[in-house]
This record gives C-alpha cells, sequence and structure tokens, in this order.
C-alpha cells in the first residue's frame, strides 16, 4: 500500500519535471559534471597510483635495496687518460649487515658486469649478474627450463648461467638449452635455465631484474673477471673498481623493515663517509605513494563536494521556484486534506528524482571519460565500484538535503494563504 | 445512505456553530472577522451565503472547511470539535468530510482529468484500481467520462469546474463547500454548473456555497446574509418551503 502509493509519488514527480524538460535538464547538469567529475577523477588516481604502487610491490615492501653509487665530484687517481674510480659496497658490507641484524631473512648481493654473450655467431649484450641461489627465492620469475643456480654450484665454482627468456631466444635460437655452452667475456658458461624477466623501464621505479640478464654465481664472477671494469668512451678510458654493485637485503616481517633499514643506513654511513651508495626502501615509497593517495584523494573529495554543493544548491534554487509557481497547487493539495508530510514527501521526491537523475547520468560520463582517457592518452584508469555507489549515496543525499528547505517552505504554507495566491 | 450518515446515524446536524468569533489583530486593532455566529446545518441542505466584501463570508467558508480554527466559540464538523485539534487532524478532517469546489478550478495542470478525480482516494491510500473505478463513476455523474485522459488545459471552463466538483465529490463527503463556483463561468455555462449542484442537493449532499450572485444564490434552499462578520439574515426559498410543504 505504502509502497504503491510511493511509486505513484515518484511517477508523478517525474510527470511534473517532464512539464518543464529544459528546466529539469539544466537543473540536473550541476549534479551531471559533479558526479561525471568526481568518478572520473578519481578513476585516473587510481590508475595512476595503482600503476605506481604495482611497480612498488614488484620491488617487494619486505625489501631494502642498496646500490653502489658513484660519489659526485670524486677526485679520480691516476693520470688524465686512465681514471680510476674506486667506491661502493664491499664484500665486507655484506658480511658485516648479515652478521649485525637478526630481522634480516635473506640477503642478495649482486656483482654487475657489462659484457657480450655469444652462441656460435650470434652476439648479445649482456648485464651479467654475479649473484647468490638467494636471487631467484627474492626476485622470484617463473622458471621456464631447466633450473635455477644451487649451493652447489656456487660451492664447485661451477660455470653455470642462467638466461632470460629474451637471452635465450636471442643466443639460442634452434638449439637445445640446456646444457649449451655461452661464451661471455673470453669465458664459457654452461647453460642451467631459463627464467622469465620482468623488466620495465617506465616511471622511475625499475625491477631489479633486467630481460638483458644472465646470472653466474657470484664467487665465479670474482674469479673469472675480478673487481676492476674498464669502460672506454670517446677515446678515453675509465676504470672503475667495485666490489659489489647491488646488495637486496629482505627482512623477516614488513614490521621490522623500517627499524632495519635505519640500522644499515647507520652502518654504511659509518664506513663510506663518501656515501658512495643509495639506498631505497620500497615500504617507504608504497607509504609514500599512500599519502600521496591520499592526499589526492581529500583534494578530490574537497573539489567534488564543492561541485556537488554548487548542483544541491542550483536544484534547491529551481525547487524555490517551483513551489512559488505552485503555491496554488500546494494549497488545494492541503485544503483537499494533504497533511504536511505529504507535500514535505511529494517536493522532496521530485528533488530526489532530480538529483539522482543527474547522478546516473554523471555516473555515465564519469565512466566514459577514463574510458576515452584509456582509449586516446594511453593512460591506466580504474573506475572502482565504491566510487559508483559512493555517488548513488550522494545523489540521493544531495537531492533529500537541498530538497528538505523548499519542501518545508511548501509544506509549511497556510493553505489558505496559498488558495488566494494568484 | 451516505458514508458520513453511516457514521453519525444520530445526528442529523452536519455542522455546529456556536458563539464563533473569528478576530484578527492588525496593528494594534483587533478585527472581528466574525462577531459571534451560531448556526446549524441540517443534513441534506443546500446553503447559499452571500453578502458585501468584507462581511465576514469567506472567513465563515475558511472556518466551514476546516482551513482555520475560530478564535473562540465552538465549530462541530460532524459532531468533533476542531478547536483543539492539530494540523494533521484538520487535514484528515477536510480529507474525510468536506470536498471543495473553488471559482477558478483549481485543478492541476499536470494531472490528467481521472487523476484529478482520484486525488483525495490517494490521499486516503484508497488502492488505485478502487479508485480508477469510483472516478470514473463519479465522472459519469458529471457528465464528463469521455474526457478522464485530457488536461485540465484541454478542457473547457464549464468542463474543468464539473472536474472540480467530481473531485470534491470523490471523497463522498459529507459537505461539499463551494466559493463562487459559476464566478468564472458564463451565464449559461453557470446555469449548467448549477443545476449539477441542484441535482447533486436533491440526491441528499449537503452544499454550502458562497456567491455575491442573487441569481445565483437563489438556486439554493437557504439564502444566508452576512454583514460585519454577523449573519444578518436567513430566508428559507420559497420554492423549497412549497415543494417541503
Amino acid at each position: 500500500m505504502m509502497s504503491s502509493r510511493f511509486i505513484r509519488n515518484v511517477r508523478l514527480g517525474i510527470k511534473t519535471l517532464l512539464l518543464h524538460k529544459m528546466r529539469s535538464i539544466l537543473t540536473m547538469l550541476g549534479m551531471v559534471f559533479g558526479v561525471g567529475a568526481v568518478i572520473a577523477m578519481l578513476a585516473v588516481g587510481e590508475g595512476a597510483s595503482k600503476q605506481a604502487l604495482d611497480q612498488i610491490r614488484r620491488l617487494g615492501s619486505q625489501n631494502i635495496i642498496i646500490n653502489s653509487q658513484k660519489p659526485i665530484g670524486q677526485a679520480a687517481s691516476g693520470s688524465m687518460q686512465v681514471r680510476m674510480n674506486i667506491y661502493g659496497l664491499l664484500y665486507d658490507d655484506l658480511a658485516r649487515i648479515e652478521q649485525s641484524f637478526s630481522t634480516i631473512e635473506r640477503t642478495v648481493p649482486a656483482k654487475l658486469i657489462r659484457g657480450q654473450g655469444r652462441v656460435g655467431g650470434r652476439t648479445l649484450e649482456l648485464r651479467l649478474v654475479g649473484t647468490t641461489p638467494n636471487w631467484f627465492e627474492l626476485v622470484s620469475r617463473e622458471l621456464l627450463t631447466g633450473r635455477v643456480m644451487t649451493e652447489l654450484d656456487v660451492e664447485s665454482t661451477a660455470s653455470v648461467v642462467v638466461l632470460t627468456e629474451h637471452g635465450a631466444r636471442k643466443l639460442l635460437v634452434g638449439k637445445t638449452t640446456i646444457g649449451s655452452k655461452v661464451l661471455i667475456n673470453q669465458g664459457y658458461f654452461t647453460v642451467i635455465g631459463v627464467i622469465k624477466s620482468e623488466s620495465t623501464q617506465s616511471g622511475t621505479m625499475q625491477t631489479p631484474d633486467q630481460e638483458i640478464d644472465a646470472y653466474i654465481p657470484l664467487n665465479v664472477a670474482i674469479e673469472r673477471f675480478g673487481d676492476l671494469a674498464v669502460t672506454r668512451s670517446s677515446g678515453s678510458r675509465s676504470r672503475e673498481l667495485v666490489e659489489l654493485h647491488q646488495l637486496i637485503v629482505q627482512v623477516d616481517s614488513i614490521e621490522n623493515v623500517e627499524s632495519t633499514a635505519a640500522g644499515i643506513e647507520r652502518m654504511l654511513s659509518m664506513f663510506h663517509p663518501k656515501g658512495d651508495y643509495r639506498m631505497s626502501v620500497p615500504l617507504a615509497l608504497l607509504r609514500q605513494a599512500e599519502a600521496t593517495q591520499r592526499t589526492f584523494n581529500i583534494v578530490l573529495g574537497s573539489i567534488a563536494g564543492i561541485s556537488l554543493l554548487i548542483g544541491g544548491i542550483g536544484i534547491m534554487n529551481i525547487m524555490l521556484a517551483s513551489v512559488t509557481e505552485r503555491t496554488r497547487e500546494i494549497g488545494v493539495r492541503r485544503a483537499i486534506g494533504a497533511r504536511r508530510k505529504q507535500i514535505i514527501g511529494q517536493f522532496l521526491i521530485e528533488t530526489v528524482v532530480l538529483s539522482v537523475t543527474g547522478g546516473f547520468i554523471g555516473i555515465g560520463i564519469g565512466i566514459l571519460i577514463p574510458w576515452l582517457i584509456t582509449m586516446f592518452a594511453d593512460m591506466p584508469t580504474v573506475v572502482t565500484l565504491w566510487s559508483v555507489l559512493l555517488s548513488v549515496v550522494i545523489s540521493i543525499g544531495v537531492g533529500v538535503i537541498f530538497g528538505m528547505y523548499p519542501a518545508m517552505r511548501a509544506a509549511n504554507l497556510d493553505p489558505i494563504v496559498a488558495l488566494r495566491h494568484e | 445512505m451516505t458514508e458520513a450518515a453511516a457514521q453519525n446515524p444520530d445526528s442529523n446536524h452536519v455542522i455546529e456553530l456556536h458563539e464563533v468569533w473569528k478576530t484578527y489583530r492588525m496593528g494594534s486593532q483587533d478585527v472581528h472577522a466574525l462577531a459571534g455566529v451560531s448556526l446549524t446545518i441540517e443534513r441534506g441542505s443546500f446553503w447559499a451565503i452571500s453578502g458585501a466584501s468584507g462581511s465576514g463570508k469567506s472567513t465563515m467558508l475558511n472556518l466551514l472547511g476546516c482551513l482555520d480554527r475560530p478564535t473562540q466559540g465552538r465549530y462541530a464538523l460532524e459532531g468533533q470539535d476542531i478547536a483543539l485539534t492539530s494540523d494533521d487532524e484538520l487535514s484528515d478532517l477536510r480529507l474525510k468530510h468536506l470536498g471543495f469546489v473553488f471559482q477558478s478550478f483549481n485543478l492541476i495542470p499536470q494531472l490528467t482529468v481521472q487523476e484529478n478525480i482520484e486525488l483525495p482516494l490517494f490521499y486516503q491510500g484508497v488502492d488505485s484500481a478502487i479508485a480508477a473505478k469510483r472516478a470514473q463513476a463519479i465522472a459519469e455523474r458529471v457528465g464528463l467520462s469521455d474526457r478522464l485522459g485530457h488536461r485540465p488545459t484541454e478542457l473547457s471552463g464549464g468542463q474543468q469546474q464539473r472536474v472540480a466538483i467530481a473531485r470534491a465529490l470523490s471523497n463522498n463527503p459529507s459537505v461539499l463547500l463551494a466559493d463562487e463556483p459559476t464566478g468564472n463561468l458564463d451565464t449559461a455555462t453557470g446555469d449548467s454548473i448549477m443545476e449539477l449542484l441542484t441535482e447533486l442537493h436533491e440526491q441528499g449532499k449537503t452544499i454550502m456555497m458562497v456567491t455575491h450572485e442573487p441569481e445565483i444564490a437563489d438556486y439554493a434552499q437557504f439564502q444566508l446574509v452576512m454583514r460585519d462578520g454577523k449573519i444578518e439574515s436567513i430566508t428559507e426559498n420559497p420554492r423549497f418551503a412549497m415543494a417541503g410543504a
């Protein structure tokens, strides 16, 4: 009974609004753009933050990454032609860190050497990664064939190499993969396995692995290639002596990441006064990104709030005009026997129909715009369900809040005065 | 038997006014729109209220229509004193016992003829199928059964007033209150509306009509003339007196 009357009220409300189509459409525009802007902006923000957060997560939120870094303005020893730079993480640093922190789950040292792989007539620029079996547990990538490095390979200083899918495709076309010999920087290595790589070059964040990687045991790398790297560029040679290029520390739990990072930082700064290393903590970056996202959401929320406020005021304005225009109708309804709250109900329903219709059109626009952005600007966007649901709730809320005053005005009219209104 | 009679079978008095005063404050002066009016309206009677402007006839109609409360005195509609009723209760009284016909028809433009007629039933919460049936029956009674789907603006003045009368009748009220029902109509159309009201009176409806035109007032059974907030005279129409004798 009640619900059928409600439905009739809604139908009547729609009918009344359709009497002035243009006016109703213009009134709704505030809501349309308000809600549309909210959803679209949230979708763009969500897309951007998801991308950033994904990149950070790929680095591992339990990890601390320390890279060797050439100090700026370091005096080079030797002649002008032959520069020698000595910097970076030491094997001792690795040992010290491993011994000093009980919160460390595992450490992954990496020695990065530029090299060239050759199989038959094929060559490929490689990044030779001298590391330990821990690498494959920390940077877990899908094993495509064979096996990854083991402690046994380390102990026996085996000249084995794990290639990436990319490297295997370039070097080993039409050959048996496992057991093939690859000539790397004048040394032969036996391929024991192929893994996938997940290198992304976009953005500032990079994954620890690259698609041109070739993984060999760290001790083999030291034995074969030493710590000295010579790079030739435009006639001059520069020589660098770096023991470890990278050290990834995995902490046992997320709660301990920040304290461990601080401890490592203190320790390293003691032994490396020149600051020839750089630490990055993905968790801190993640926290930072989340904080940025929160700020962004607050800004969006404020913009949304203001636009919805303006939309609501627009609706209220029109409803006040409508109440004045329909004073006679209100008088008649009251004379017939409508109670005040029935008048309130009638006008509230009209306002809510306006705001919700505007809201739904806004949702449509808010979904369409991110889609267009993704289509034409190739930016990731994510329209979240909660933003849509929130918009529906807000639309109803705006209708009720901004419809209440005009409806009360209508209901509180003296029927005698209202009937006499010209 | 009418609905109202069924509720109150003992009383033949639909309306009772006893020493009713309605006082407005204008600046520092009290203006008595009604100054001690006593009146009893019997069920099935047809009254015409007339008087110069400012005589209190509009105030009288508003009061009778439960749109207003007396400042002093007693007004009972169907035996119920309205002095202490709340706004909602007044609404309910109007919804249950009263039907209004206005000079300017006052149909709701966005509603069809049928929806206009159904309006009191809508507020009573009558099931829409039953309401539709009743609206159709009443439309037939006022001669508008072929106009149910039309909008008020598509009708002539006389037709609009018929719709208004049908709307006033749809809740089967104890009293039909008409405020200058022919004021916006030409003479011929006005006469046909008066014939309709006469017909309703003959069918037993109690009608209170405000008019300033003597020839319209002549349709009524009793002519009540007001002056300065008081009843100046009540005369029974000799036609009815003779018919009654």
